[in-house]
């Protein structure tokens, strides 16, 4: 049902507790799925699935990296979303992939695989506001809801538009880069999640760039929770299993809960 | 049909747009206020033409081919970008966006290339006008453009060879567009070819349009007409956007040449990458697939959304030669003209060459570059 997203994160948000969204990469070694059910009971509020795109321009070398060696192991969109059918994480769960996945597949077909996968959210991070309409269309259709990303040079006179139309939340993009780990939080992170949250009352996540505890708390300080992709998928490129990536998001839920 | 501008949100018919990520949409915008006002500002434009002319050797003279005429039963002229400073057409676009970049305050340049020809002339108009420059170049081509690697160098740019992916032209354009993302504040990318997110493919384009515009009054001069078929090789297509966009409303026939390994028109599959909408190679979910081509300014699975367009109107149309007919072709512009092409502009020359149906007909061919930096590669491959 549309709007089930945003109301889960919405209701947590109410109650005063931060929000955490651990990324995983689908078809990313044999265990990708019983990772995603170890973030979910390791504190997850919902779990961001990436279906790895052949150019993927806004991530860095280590999510560059698993995209590769998933795509060279086979995964497809439909294989990926045909395991995380039969997933029950029991959280609200939300694709990350590239906007030709969806345009070649074309919006309505796209959209309705993903709800037909239990999937409610979509995050497209090369599809901008501005290119956004007939996508937002077609996924609220299907009952999907249209993530979008809100960067520290989005002007004033958009960044309010582009909160309304946001569904799920609103991914507050917390540096001016692409995603990785950073020695600290941008200051960038803090200022853009004030200026959304000045400007809607959605649930605001800063993503990219938040890549330990540490910044994760300090972060949310600033907005209602936060992303957290590369921190994890390099651990599950080392091989930490499902076990490790499990105790990882364990310290960020441990790190954003200590007030 | 006119070669004018895009619509306001940047399309071509159904091609083109801004398909980049949020943080560099106010980026585009900036880029596309700061070209229009520069595009009729008579000081710009002054400045744009002073350039080209004398620093980079504008005009560029048209040659009729007599040998290569006999030779092949058609009469061939070339537009002789192969003698622009910096080797090849892609200097206009260069001189065009460091002039603009400057006037915007950018301090620094970051650019991807393919053969090296668009690095070199980038970190030419860096070193010009004193700005910082990186350059990002996939593994493959650093290893098949050696010399154009040095010369980069040489003129004080950086030059990062991109591993990932083909290593090739389309991940230097993915790994530009990242280091952008990270440095737009004070960086122009300058993006080489009619590709890219809006403004970019319109922009270039008329940065080029003075090939054409060049061509045609050459033409009317020399012949007192203008030529059945226009010629040019296409990658992204920023040589044959120039040279066509001359000659858009004329009778002219307009033909641009793809590799066969990287022929995105003949697929005939629209997809969205690098910023916009047009012809992609791809699979059936989407993937982006690698071109292979023998030369590395033409390896790119997509071509610049207004060739798009041209082709899904039928005002131009666009055809592929392989890689023996371009070492062929290679071989015949040597010894017939003494002129020694670039693979790319090869494309062109063996696309004539083969096609019989151009007998007793006048061509025009944009060579857009010379075979300098092609010459050691072709030395392993006539060995």
């Amino acid at each position: 049902m549309i709007g089930s997203f945003e109301n889960r994160l919405r209701a947590r948000r109410d109650s005063g507790r931060k929000l955490l969204v651990p990324y995983i990469t689908g078809g990313l070694g044999d265990d990708w799925a019983d990772c995603i059910r170890a973030a979910a009971d390791a504190g997850a509020d919902a779990i961001e699935i990436g279906v790895p795109f052949s150019d993927p321009v806004m991530d860095g070398p280590v999510i560059q990296e698993a995209s590769v060696k998933a795509l060279e192991a086979g995964a497809t969109p439909q294989s990926i979303l045909d395991e995380v059918a039969n997933l029950d994480a029991g959280v609200p769960l939300a694709v990350m992939t590239y906007y030709n996945l969806a345009f070649r597949a074309g919006h309505a077909r796209f959209a309705a695989s993903l709800a037909r996968a239990g999937v409610a959210g979509c995050i497209l991070p090369d599809l901008p506001f501005v290119e956004s309409g007939p996508w937002r269309e077609a996924a609220h259709e299907a009952g999907v809801e249209a993530i979008l990303l809100a960067a520290p040079t989005t002007p004033d006179h958009r960044l309010s538009d582009l909160c309304d139309a946001s569904e799920g939340f609103v991914y507050a993009v917390g540096l001016l880069g692409v995603t990785g780990q950073r020695a600290s939080l941008s200051s960038a992170a803090t200022v853009i999640a004030g200026r959304c949250k000045e400007v809607t009352d959605k649930p605001v996540l800063i993503g990219v760039g938040v890549s330990n505890p540490e910044q994760a708390h300090e972060a949310c300080q600033a907005a209602d929770g936060v992303v957290v992709g590369t921190a994890i998928v390099r651990r599950m490129l080392e091989g930490a299993g499902a076990e490790g990536i499990g105790e990882l998001v364990g310290q960020f839920r441990s790190a954003i809960d200590a007030g | 049909m006119s070669m004018t501008e895009p619509t306001p949100d940047g399309r071509f018919g159904e091609f083109g747009g801004r398909y980049v990520p949020e943080s560099l949409v106010a980026a585009c915008e900036e880029l596309e206020a700061a070209f229009r006002e520069a595009w009729a500002d008579p000081e710009f434009l002054e400045e744009f033409h002073h350039t080209l002319k004398h620093y980079a050797g504008r005009p560029s003279p048209v040659t009729e081919c007599k040998q290569l005429s006999k030779e092949i039963g058609v009469t061939v002229l070339l537009k002789r970008e192969d003698l622009n400073h910096t080797g090849s057409h892609k200097i206009n676009n260069v001189i065009g966006q460091a002039l603009l970049a400057k006037r915007m305050g950018k301090t620094r340049l970051v650019a991807e290339t393919g053969a090296g020809q668009h690095g070199v002339a980038t970190a030419t108009a860096a070193a010009l006008l004193g700005m910082d420059c990186i350059v990002y170049m996939g593994a493959v081509d650093v290893g098949r453009q050696e010399l154009n690697v040095f010369r980069m160098k040489l003129l004080g740019s950086e030059v990062i060879s991109v591993e990932s992916g083909s290593k090739t032209l389309k991940d230097a354009v993915n790994d530009a567009m990242r280091h952008w993302v990270a440095t737009v504040e004070d960086t122009h990318y300058c993006l080489g070819s009619v590709m890219g997110p809006h403004p970019y493919p319109w922009m270039v384009r008329e940065f080029h349009r003075v090939i054409g515009n060049e061509a045609y009054q050459q033409c009317m001069e020399l012949f007192g007409d203008v030529p059945d078929v226009i010629a040019a090789c296409v990658g992204g297509g920023s040589n044959a956007a120039g040279i066509f966009s001359g000659f858009a409303d004329t009778r002219s026939e307009l033909v641009g040449i793809e590799p066969a390994g990287g022929a995105a028109v003949a697929r005939g599959i629209p997809g969205v990458v690098h910023g916009m909408a047009s012809y992609l190679m791809q699979d059936e979910v989407g993937q982006v697939m690698e071109a292979e081509s023998i030369s590395a300014g033409l390896d790119y699975p997509g071509i610049g959304p207004e060739h798009a367009y041209l082709h899904s109107t039928g005002r131009a149309t666009y055809e592929n030669v392989t890689d023996d007919e371009v070492v062929a072709a290679f071989q015949l512009l040597s010894k017939t003209e003494g002129i020694i092409p670039a693979l790319e502009s090869a494309h062109a020359i063996a696309w004539i060459a083969r096609e019989e149906r151009l007998r007793g007909k006048t061509v025009l061919v944009n060579l857009s570059g010379r075979g300098d930096k092609d010459v050691a590669q072709m030395m392993d491959i006539l060995r």
